[in-house]
C-alpha cells in the first residue's frame, strides 16, 4: 500500500498529489490518501469516478485535527 | 482619509464594451427599462409612502403599482406581495416566521440539500430539526425521500427551490406541493434563480423571488405569501408586518417594470439562452477531464456549470477575467468561507476547478462562440501554469 499524505494541502493539491502517485504506480496499485482540506472529502471520490479508479468509503479523524482518508485502487487498464 | 475610487478603473485590460458578463446569477445587468423606471421613481417616489400629504401619496401610488404588477404575474392579490431589502433577507424571514407560526405542530423541516445557504443558515439559527434530503448526481432532490420527510407529523414547513441557482436543475415542485398539501404542510419555494427564465410557479404557499436575477437590480427582494399561510414574527412589531421600515421604492418599481419586461421576453430569451448554453455545455464537454454538471435538459435555460480536474476555480475565474469573460465558481478558493459549494458536494461531483455560467440578455452569440473557442485553451493554460498538463 502506497501512502499519500496530503495533510495541510488545499484543493486541488491533494487530488494532484494522489493522481501523480497513481500515474507512476502499476495498474491496480493501492494508495491510502489522507487530507485535511474539506473539499478533498468530495473531490477524491469524484476524481476516482471520473478516472475509473475505485475509491473506498471515507474514514474520518478529528484528532489532532479534522482529516479524511480513502483507499484508492487504480484501474487495472 | 480614504478616497472614493473612480467608477471606472483604468487598469482594466478589456473595455466594458468588449467584456462578456457571464456571471448573472442573482446579479443581472439592470435593463434599460429598469434603469428608466428606477430614475423615474427616484424623481417621483422619494417620500415615505405612509404619510398623508401629496408627496407621500405619489410615492405610495408607485409602490402600489409595483405590488399590483408583481401580484398579477404571481397570480395572487396585491396585499400578498411584500418587498424585502434583499433576497437573503426575504429567505431568512420567510423561513423563520413560517417555522415559528407552526411551532404547536413541531419544529421539523424538510429541505433539499441544495437549497441556498441563506435558508440552511436560517434553519440552523432557528434551531429547527432539519431533515436535509439528498439529491441525485444531477442535483434533483430525491422526491420520495422529500415526501417522506415532509409527512412527518411534527413538520412545520417544507422548503424547496424551483430550480438550483448553481447548476440549473429544475426541482419536482408540482409533486412536492401536492404531497405537502395532502399533509397540510406549508411549502416555501425559493424561485430566486428561476423567475424571468422559466414559467412562474404556482405550487407554493410562500414564494421568494429575486429581482436582481431578472434585470431589476440589487437592494430589493420579493416575498409572496398566500393568505391561509400561518406565520409568526420573530422580530419586533411594525406597521409593515414582514419587513419593518420604508421600502426602497425606486428598486421596487424597477423590480416590477423589469418583471413585466422579462415575462414579455421570456419565450424568446428562453429559446436564445437554451441555444447559447447548449453551445457552452458542448464546448466544455470536449475538454479532457472536465465534467459538465446539472440536468442536461430539465434545467434553467441560461445556466451552465462544469468542473475541471487538477485546477483551482480561482485560477480559472482569473484567466477568464483576463480574457474578458466574467464567470462564477463554486470552488472553495473562490468563496469567502473557503468552503466548497454545498450543492456540488451534495451532488457528489468535483468541487474544485468549477466554473459557473449564468447569462443575461446582454450576452451575444458572438461572445458565446468566442468563449467556446477559447475555453479549451483557458483550461490548458491554467493546467500548464500549475504543472499538471501531463496528468
Amino acid at each position: 500500500m502506497i501512502e499519500c499524505d496530503a495533510t495541510g494541502l488545499r484543493c486541488p493539491l491533494p487530488v494532484i498529489r494522489l493522481a501523480r502517485l497513481i500515474q507512476e504506480g502499476p495498474p491496480g496499485a493501492q494508495v491510502r490518501v489522507i487530507a485535511s482540506d474539506p473539499a478533498a472529502e468530495y473531490d477524491i471520490p469524484a476524481w476516482a469516478r471520473m478516472k475509473g479508479h475505485t475509491c473506498s468509503a471515507p474514514n474520518y479523524t478529528t484528532e489532532p485535527h479534522w482529516s479524511v482518508s480513502f483507499v484508492v485502487t487504480a484501474t487495472g487498464v | 482619509m480614504t478616497s472614493i475610487p473612480p467608477a471606472h478603473s483604468s487598469s482594466d485590460t478589456t473595455t466594458a464594451r468588449q467584456r462578456a458578463f457571464f456571471d448573472a446569477s442573482g446579479s443581472q445587468r439592470i435593463t434599460q427599462a429598469g434603469q428608466t423606471a428606477y430614475r423615474q421613481a427616484l424623481e417621483d417616489g422619494w417620500a415615505d409612502p405612509t404619510r398623508l400629504h401629496t408627496e407621500s401619496r405619489r410615492a405610495a401610488s408607485l409602490l402600489d403599482g409595483a405590488r399590483e404588477a408583481i401580484a398579477g404575474v404571481f397570480g395572487v392579490s396585491t396585499k400578498d406581495i411584500h418587498f424585502a431589502p434583499s433576497h437573503v433577507e426575504a429567505l431568512h424571514r420567510a423561513t423563520s416566521a413560517i417555522l415559528a407560526g407552526r411551532r404547536r405542530i413541531g419544529s421539523h423541516v424538510a429541505v433539499s440539500a441544495v437549497e441556498r445557504s441563506a435558508i440552511l443558515n436560517a434553519l440552523t439559527y432557528a434551531e429547527a430539526q432539519t431533515t436535509v434530503v439528498p439529491v441525485d448526481t444531477a442535483g434533483r432532490v430525491l422526491l420520495p425521500d422529500f415526501i417522506d420527510a415532509l409527512r412527518r407529523a411534527d413538520t412545520a414547513v417544507a422548503i424547496l427551490q424551483q430550480a438550483n441557482p448553481e447548476v440549473g436543475t429544475v426541482q419536482p415542485l408540482t409533486e412536492a406541493y401536492e404531497a405537502a398539501q395532502t399533509a397540510n404542510v406549508p411549502l416555501l419555494v425559493d424561485a430566486g434563480a428561476s423567475i424571468g427564465h422559466i414559467a412562474v410557479p404556482h405550487s407554493w404557499d410562500a414564494l421568494v423571488a429575486q429581482p436582481a436575477d431578472w434585470g431589476g437590480g440589487q437592494g430589493i427582494g420579493v416575498l409572496a405569501v398566500r393568505p391561509r399561510t400561518r406565520f409568526r414574527r420573530t422580530w419586533p412589531e411594525d406597521s409593515s408586518p414582514w419587513f419593518p421600515g420604508v421600502v426602497n421604492i425606486p428598486a421596487a418599481f424597477a423590480a416590477a417594470v423589469t418583471l413585466l419586461e422579462a415575462e414579455r421576453e421570456r419565450a424568446s430569451w428562453s429559446s436564445r439562452s437554451t441555444d447559447l448554453i447548449t453551445k457552452i455545455r458542448s464546448a466544455a464537454a470536449t475538454i479532457p477531464d472536465c465534467e459538465v454538471v446539472g440536468d442536461p435538459l430539465d434545467r434553467l435555460p441560461h445556466v451552465a456549470t462544469f468542473s475541471c480536474l487538477y485546477v483551482d476555480g480561482e485560477a480559472l475565474v482569473t484567466e477568464c477575467d483576463r480574457r474578458g469573460y466574467a464567470v462564477g465558481s463554486g470552488s472553495a478558493c473562490t468563496s469567502l468561507s473557503l468552503q466548497p459549494s454545498h450543492v456540488l458536494a451534495a451532488m457528489g461531483v468535483l468541487t474544485h476547478g468549477n466554473v459557473r455560467i449564468a447569462l443575461d440578455r446582454s450576452a451575444t452569440q458572438e461572445q458565446v462562440e468566442r468563449f467556446c473557442q477559447e475555453l479549451p485553451d483557458i483550461v490548458a493554460t491554467v493546467r500548464r501554469q500549475l504543472g499538471v498538463s501531463d496528468l
